[in-house]
């Protein structure tokens, strides 16, 4: 019997918003605990929200991003429930009428697309954070979090894999990120994510019953749980038992799920419509406001890279997986002119020693018109292939350009010919036997004659040159 | 005359001519204050230091000629106001010793308008309640018989203003927490249109109901106090950007021309036949002053208690959540665990009534009944608001009792609870409805006891029940009387 795997996905995003949804207060991290608050997101007694307009434009970019639909009237609804760091009793989020409806985002897996509908997004705000002290029974709450503005997305359940979870994940991360309205950072929490989890007989149409997942801080715990949550409820049904619905916690160390709660201890949120909060309005204008300020998004970014720049489709991915290092290339491509010149060296060299220094794009110590210089320099010969590998590095642990470098270590190619003709006339006359044998059919010591002259130019030669006075002058004499 | 028993624009006129002091004013109240409260107790918390400090600078004010219509003047707020540094409880026990961080809007403008403040009034908790019995701090007497009830919610408020323990004050108005206990202390009260008055800083009890209004001994005082705090306010997003127009403008305009909407669904059997009788010659005045009374129909009227009583408990469960002995206010202390401590704060913080309302409007908003109730609810309350802006296409205003009856004996209803959300019949459709009334006093029944009229008027149309509530105060010829304390 084979099982197919139906996965369904609901990701929470913290929104780069300056301040929190429903009041004043900075959205900032790493302050001292509760240093970020007032009456408003502490939930005092007689406090009201006002909403942050910035919050509405931002999950519109999302929304529009991922093609769905923008409700012209949607509402704030009250989610209730009891917890600590939960200071009105309520969280203040969307239900019955959602910011925007009925999307989709595009997969790619081995080579083929894949639609995956996104059933809705929301705006709510974020709960405080717990901090437990180990020595005494004492629980504290810091409310710096509190009305930290979030978008909730949820997919359709569309997904039939591990593999396909991931990747519907890493494109939403992808497009948050290009938008700038959230930092992605999966294990602080500003981008998380449960899962609803089932399986079913291959060709059977009703859903199982499913498990929702949660806790899984990373990529890689993403598609370790849902593999892990996959097997285990493919073992349950193979083996004659049953899945039970519930919640499961994802234990990263023990590599496996553990049960949180059941149906039966299901909270009932009692949602209804926020009282102190009005309709939000989005009309048309707004809307197309808002699309004008929309960056190109990552895929097509890719598509017209490969189309543009004539580069390969893994390398435009690579280039395309970051807003930065796609801008970064653009700019090495249109200066220096030669795109595929310049994917190479970033591919190469550039991610290398980045990678090698866990820094990213944004801290690269080598500036685009640099790089474009260096490519420059290259194809017009005044420096080698080789002489610009030892450049680059200079050029990346130093920060100067690839002139100064050039001018400092005197490492200018050498291309007079008269400088060259004498170089060579100098090894041709040090090596008579071996002109001897060229002359007499042995091509193949042609290479070593270029190697001398290189030998005696201390590498500063430029090759083409030496290659084409080196025939002449062999054939000549 | 003792000072404490003017009125606002009386005391105004001698601040301006400089007879009397911010000062001299203050004293008289407080003096007043402690030689009746002892039988009243309309006060939970008394801000006499504060006051004579704020009373000190209002008069460096007036000396320096910067006086508005409220400079000097003693106001009481009820204790669901927030007051930056004086604890406001809402009359429970969970926020007994809660002292807010901020001042409440209204608390604010009436800061900034010159207004001294007293002292905080009592109130039902959470403001539940028609009776003012349900406070943690004891119950607050009605100063025209000290064996009967105030009214409530706010029945410190109205107790306050009629007993001239202060000059006036300001309450909430729910379902007719402001109008009920105005009318059965012989006060003017108001409850504004939802979004008039900015509710930053109330307490929420049901927050798509509640409006904060003005207690008042005339209709002029009303329209004065109602120029201070009427206005949009950034801070709360179901306040309404609309200009306020100056209510005292509204006074002594007649009503000559007018039709006054007498809904029939409100005189029905149940109404004290001395109220009907004070009706009947309200009528009468109206009528001697050029204006038509004629029959209208408000059909979904038997439909508002039902409504309203799932909506502001549902809306009060979700309300009251935050008081969880987590952050502020009483916790029990001796729980096991966060559960237990919950469970514990909240049996032991909350009273009766509002355990019951929370425990009504958690069930209505339960997965499986939200459809039934709420839902169901909320869209009646559109045909009640819709019953309104038809009968205001037909009249200019409408009158009916404030209350069914005057005020009841201590202890009269508390086990009854039916009959005690049946003492704000003719107030609730206000709020459901969003429209402004006001309660103008309208005679006293054989024993003494005042009877309130009540007029309501369309959206943002408090101008129009300052114009009518005038014109009939002034022509009605009661008796004045004071409480006999
Ligand atoms: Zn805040």
């Amino acid at each position: 019997m084979e099982y197919e795997p139906i996965i369904g996905l609901e990701v929470h995003a913290q929104l780069l918003t300056k301040s929190k949804i429903f009041c004043g207060c900075s959205t900032q991290f790493g302050v001292e605990p509760n240093s970020h608050t007032c009456p408003v997101c502490m939930g005092m007694p007689g406090v009201l929200p006002v909403l942050n307009k910035k919050v509405v434009e931002y999950t519109m970019k999302m929304a529009l991003a991922t093609h769905c639909r923008i409700n012209e009237v949607c509402n704030f609804a009250r989610k209730n429930y009891f917890y600590p760091d939960l200071p009105k009793g309520y969280q203040i989020s969307q239900y019955a009428s959602p910011l925007a409806e009925h999307g989709y985002v595009d997969i790619e897996l081995n080579g083929g697309r894949k639609k995956i509908g996104i059933t809705r997004i929301h705006m709510e705000e974020d709960a405080g954070k717990l901090l437990h002290d180990e020595h005494t029974p004492s629980s504290y709450v810091d409310m710096n979090r509190t009305g930290v503005p979030l978008i909730e997305i949820v997919s359709e359940p569309d997904m039939r894999s591990a593999e396909e979870a991931t990747a519907y994940l890493k494109r939403l991360h992808e497009i948050l990120v290009y938008l700038e309205i959230c930092d992605g950072n999966m294990e602080e929490g500003s981008f998380r994510c449960d899962a609803n989890v089932s399986i079913r007989l291959k060709g059977e149409t009703a859903f199982g019953t499913r498990t929702e997942l949660k806790n899984m801080n990373s990529f890689r715990n993403v598609q370790r749980a849902l593999e892990y949550e996959i097997r285990r409820q493919e073992y349950l049904l193979a083996s004659g038992g049953e899945v039970v619905q519930e919640t499961k916690l994802w234990d990263d160390a023990q590599g496996a799920t553990y049960s949180m709660r059941g149906k039966e201890e299901a909270h009932d949120y009692r949602y209804f419509p926020d009282p102190d909060l009005v309709p939000v309005v989005i009309d048309g204008r707004w809307i197309e406001e808002v699309r004008e300020t929309l960056p190109e998004l990552p895929l097509e970014k890719r598509e017209r890279f490969i189309q543009e720049y004539q580069i390969p489709p893994y390398d435009a991915g690579v280039l395309t997986s970051s807003r930065v290092l796609a801008d970064y290339f653009e700019e090495v491509a249109k200066l220096s002119g030669k795109p595929k010149a310049a994917s190479n060296w970033i591919m190469g060299e550039i991610l290398r020693f980045l990678n090698e220094e866990k820094r990213d794009i944004t801290s690269c110590p080598i500036l685009p018109q640099s790089l474009s210089e260096l490519i420059q320099l290259i194809e017009d010969g005044t420096i080698s292939g080789k002489m610009a590998k030892d450049i680059f590095e200079d050029m990346y642990t130093t920060g100067k350009g690839p002139q100064q470098i050039i001018e400092e270590k005197g490492l200018v190619q050498i291309t007079d010919e008269e400088i060259l003709k004498k170089a060579i006339e100098e090894v041709l006359a040090a090596n008579p036997v071996q002109a001897e044998q060229y002359r007499g059919g042995k091509e193949k010591i042609f290479g070593y004659f270029v190697g001398q002259v290189m030998k005696v130019t201390r590498g500063k030669a430029n090759p083409a040159l030496v290659n084409d006075l080196l025939k002449k002058m062999l054939a000549g004499s | 005359m003792e000072l404490n028993q003017l009125t606002i624009h009386e005391l105004h006129e001698l601040i301006t001519k400089r007879e009397v002091s911010s000062t001299q004013i203050v004293q008289s109240v407080f003096k007043r204050i402690e030689t009746v409260e002892k039988d009243i107790h309309s006060y939970v918390t008394l801000m006499k230091e504060r006051a004579f400090a704020a009373a000190a600078d209002a008069d460096k004010r007036i000396r320096e000629g910067d006086i508005t219509p409220m400079t000097g003047i003693p106001v009481a707020l009820k204790d669901v106001l927030c007051t930056k540094g004086i604890r406001t409880t809402c009359g429970s026990r969970i926020l007994h010793n809660y002292i807010p961080p901020y001042d409440a809007t209204v608390v604010e403008k009436l800061k900034a308008a010159g207004a001294v403040f007293t002292g905080k009034v009592n109130m039902d908790e959470f403001a539940m309640g028609s009776s003012t019995e349900t406070s943690c701090f004891g119950i607050t007497r009605n100063p025209w018989d000290l064996k009967r009830i105030p009214g409530g919610s706010s029945g410190g408020s109205a107790a306050a203003v009629a007993a001239d323990e202060c000059i006036a004050s300001l309450g909430s108005d729910t379902g007719g927490s402001i109008r009920q206990p105005a009318a059965l202390c012989g006060v003017v009260g108001m409850k504004p249109t939802y979004g008039r008055v900015s509710r930053f800083g109330l307490v929420a009890f049901a927050s798509s109901l509640d409006q904060i209004g003005p207690f008042t001994k005339d209709v002029e005082d009303c329209a004065i106090m109602m120029n201070v705090i009427a206005g949009y306010d950034s801070r709360d997003s179901t306040s309404v950007p609309l200009d306020v127009p100056d209510y005292t403008a509204f006074l002594s305009r007649g009503i000559d021309g007018w039709t006054v909407g007498i809904p029939r669904e409100y005189f029905i059997e149940g109404i004290d036949p001395e109220v009907m009788e004070a009706m009947k010659s309200t009528i009468a005045v109206i009528e001697g002053l050029g204006a038509k009374c004629v029959e209208i129909s408000l059909p979904h009227t038997g439909y508002c208690l039902a409504v309203y009583y799932i909506i502001a408990p549902a809306e009060a469960s979700s309300n009251l959540a935050r008081y969880d002995g987590v952050k502020y206010g009483f916790r029990a202390g001796d729980g096991r665990d966060l559960l237990e401590m919950y469970k514990k704060t909240r049996s032991a913080g909350f009273g009766a009534e509002v355990k019951r309302r929370i425990m009504i409007g958690t069930y209505a908003l339960s997965s499986g009944y939200y459809d039934a109730y709420y839902k169901k609810a909320s869209q009646v309350r559109g045909l009640i608001k819709g019953d309104f802006e038809k009968a205001f296409t037909q009249c200019d205003v409408i009158l009916t009792p404030t209350s069914p009856t005057p005020a009841f004996t201590i202890g009269e209803k508390m086990d009854d609870p039916l009959q005690m959300y049946l003492s704000d019949i003719f107030t609730i459709s206000a709020n459901l409805a969003g429209i402004p009334g006001i309660s103008v006093p309208c005679g006293f029944t054989r024993r003494g006891l005042p009877i309130g009229a009540q007029f309501l008027a369309g959206h943002f149309e408090e101008g129009k029940l300052i114009q009518m509530a005038s014109a009939y105060e002034k022509n009605a010829n009661l008796e004045k009387r004071r409480p006999n304390l």
